[in-house]
């Protein structure tokens, strides 16, 4: 059974998919990877038919080794990866050789990378003697609601077959979704407890992506007053979902992602696109991020399944090559071929 | 006695509940956004109503206290055709006037109200103009459903009390509450799952574990159960406490229909 060790780990590393559903009514948001893009992207680096658990590495990755030949990808924020010390391309995929070391450093954008591989997790063994499995059609930690657990150093995940062993080395174009930038806003079910002047001093304002951010929601800071609203009091908690911008009781906006919780009392002035989400997900603090409103109507024409994002990325894909000055050991290839010193051949 | 006969009659109006997408893959739909009347009866009335619809491509139905969400899968649901059809039942009739469908399954949950396990019974029984008995008595004598389940994995919102509970939580957050704790505000119980930081007051303890992970049945409730609590001593509670492999306290669990 092909299985990867972890020799190091950075802190925030965890197995993710496209996260468990159907049991909002039972208090657990669907969780999964915080960008679920990169998934998507590593799914098709792989040429999968959809994603597989994926390592999400928060910040840093780690140091990893596999007992049988794997296929990565690398996708999500962009890290330093190595393989065997040589340079490895990010938004690629790769064959991980028996016992060669990938080592996956820290971020150069973005907040979260991915380490996608071409066979399903089965289970994570932990240092503690316990494991992580999949549970409820799931193998994602979901840290809020105490489901699976951080992987450490001398963690050990054990993989199914593969299911795709033999597609070509390939890359996608890097994309912009690590700096922040504009996300659409659709209405949401509160949006009209809010009065009209704070929703368009709400996308007006350039806000800054706070230091409060993790896989249940982000701050946004802003300088001026906040964005409240007099129905905040008293208001009966209601579901909320994962791109809801929830003002708390100051009027501090928090874009809420993949771990938040099912009901709450915050009010909430809209729903940041699926599409869009990845932008607020990824960036730094310190990043700016800006909002503009659409309606329901466009938001549902934006919409694009999952597999009709993995059709669009396939059309993306190209060959990897590598860069000759990449190439630690250029001289040892034979590039050229029927050249000689010019005396060997006078040789008796 | 159902809760809901100690509120003020009920004014039956014209207006039907609001149907309001919450984000590309759900509806919500919303009796109320402020306190008020006995919505959990309408919700889980209306809950009811639609999950006999099975309607294709519906992921699941979730209740809270004065509103459902209906989940859905994008990829393979009429959405246009869910949005009627969710509107369309909320103008059907008046939600309200029946009340709470009959429950499917009603729980009998051991509690212990000793000083230790309901620290805060007393304060409790001040902010209600009750005895700690008679505190006790309407916390093991009311029938109680589960309104919501949140916060925390099958962590379940309970009620409703009589009126004279509708107290808010406290300002001041209790730094921890136990896991199996029950809490008293705004006419309800919340039983927590996990040790948690709270504005709940405490009114007793028990053993009840509603999300085991590695459970066989890792969820015990449903938002429409029935549910009752009943008086233990401390002593019982800490054996129940010492041998609960189960996580279920010693609860029982009638099944109705």
């Amino acid at each position: 059974m092909t299985q990867l060790q972890i020799l190091q780990a950075a802190p925030g590393l965890s197995l993710q998919d496209m996260g468990r559903n159907g049991l909002v009514s039972q208090g657990v948001s669907p969780g999964g990877a915080a960008d679920r893009l990169a998934l998507l992207e590593g799914a098709a680096l792989l040429s999968l038919p959809a994603p597989l658990a994926a390592l999400e590495m928060a910040g840093a990755g780690g140091v990893f080794t596999a007992t049988a030949p794997l296929r990565i990808a690398l996708t999500g924020a962009p890290m330093t990866a190595t393989l065997e010390g040589q340079p490895l391309a990010w938004n690629a995929s790769h064959l991980l050789p028996v016992g060669a070391e990938l080592r996956i450093g820290g971020v150069r954008a973005g907040t979260y990378g991915y380490l996608s591989f071409s066979a399903p997790v089965l289970s994570a063994h932990l240092p503690t003697g316990t494991a992580v499995t999949p549970w409820q059609g799931s193998i994602a930690t979901h840290f809020a609601a105490g489901i699976g657990a951080r992987l450490t150093a001398g963690c050990q995940l054990e993989f199914g077959d593969a299911v795709q062993t033999d597609a070509p080395p390939l890359c996608l174009p890097t994309d912009t979704r690590f700096e922040g930038g504009l996300c659409r806003v659709m209405p949401g079910p509160q949006t009209d407890l809010f009065a009209a002047e704070t929703c368009a001093r709400f996308y007006d304002t350039r806000f800054t992506k706070g230091q409060r951010a993790n896989r249940q929601g982000v701050a946004l800071e802003s300088t001026g007053q906040g964005f409240s609203t007099p129905a905040a009091t008293g208001l009966l908690s209601d579901f909320i979902a994962a791109g809801d911008i929830q003002m708390t009781g100051d009027g501090q906006p928090f874009v809420l992602l993949s771990e938040c919780q099912t009901i709450g009392g915050y009010p909430r002035l809209g729903t940041v696109l699926p599409e869009d989400l990845p932008r607020v997900a990824q960036c730094q603090p310190g990043a700016t991020l800006q909002f503009q409103q659409v309606t329901l109507d466009m938001a549902r024409d934006a919409m694009r399944c999952d597999s009709e994002i993995l059709s669009a990325l396939r059309q993306k894909l190209t060959p990897l090559t590598r860069a000759p000055q990449d190439i630690r050991d250029l001289l040892s290839y034979q590039l050229v071929s029927g050249v000689t010193a010019g005396d060997d051949l006078d040789i008796p | 006695m159902p809760p809901s006969l100690s509120d003020p009659p009920f004014q039956p109006t014209c207006a039907a509940p609001d149907v309001l997408p919450l984000g590309l893959d759900s509806f919500v739909v919303r009796f109320a956004t402020h306190g008020g009347r006995d919505h959990p009866g309408a919700v889980q009335a209306y809950a009811q109503a639609f999950k006999e619809i099975a309607f294709d491509g519906v992921v699941e139905v979730a209740l809270a206290l004065a509103s459902l969400r209906v989940v859905f899968d994008p990829a393979r649901t009429d959405v246009g055709a869910l949005s009627a059809l969710l509107r369309d039942l909320a103008e059907s009739r008046d939600w309200y006037q029946d009340g709470s469908p009959p429950p499917r399954r009603r729980w009998q949950i051991p509690v212990a109200f000793g000083p230790d396990f309901a620290p805060q019974l007393t304060e409790v029984a001040t902010l209600t103009g009750q005895t700690t008995q008679e505190t006790i008595r309407t916390l093991t004598n009311t029938d109680l459903r589960v309104l919501a389940i949140g916060f925390a994995p099958g962590q379940p919102y309970i009620g409703l009390l009589p009126p004279v509970w509708d107290f808010p939580r406290q300002s001041d957050l209790t730094p921890e509450v136990p896991a199996g704790a029950l809490t008293a505000a705004l006419r309800q119980l919340v039983l927590f799952a996990n040790p948690s930081p709270t504005g709940w007051r405490q009114v007793g303890l028990t053993a009840f574990r509603p999300f085991l992970a590695d459970r066989n049945t890792a969820f015990l409730l449903d938002a429409g159960d029935a549910l009752c609590f009943r008086a233990v001593s401390d002593a019982e509670m800490h054996s129940l406490l010492a041998d609960n492999r189960d996580g279920r306290g010693g609860a029982r669990c009638e099944i109705l229909s």
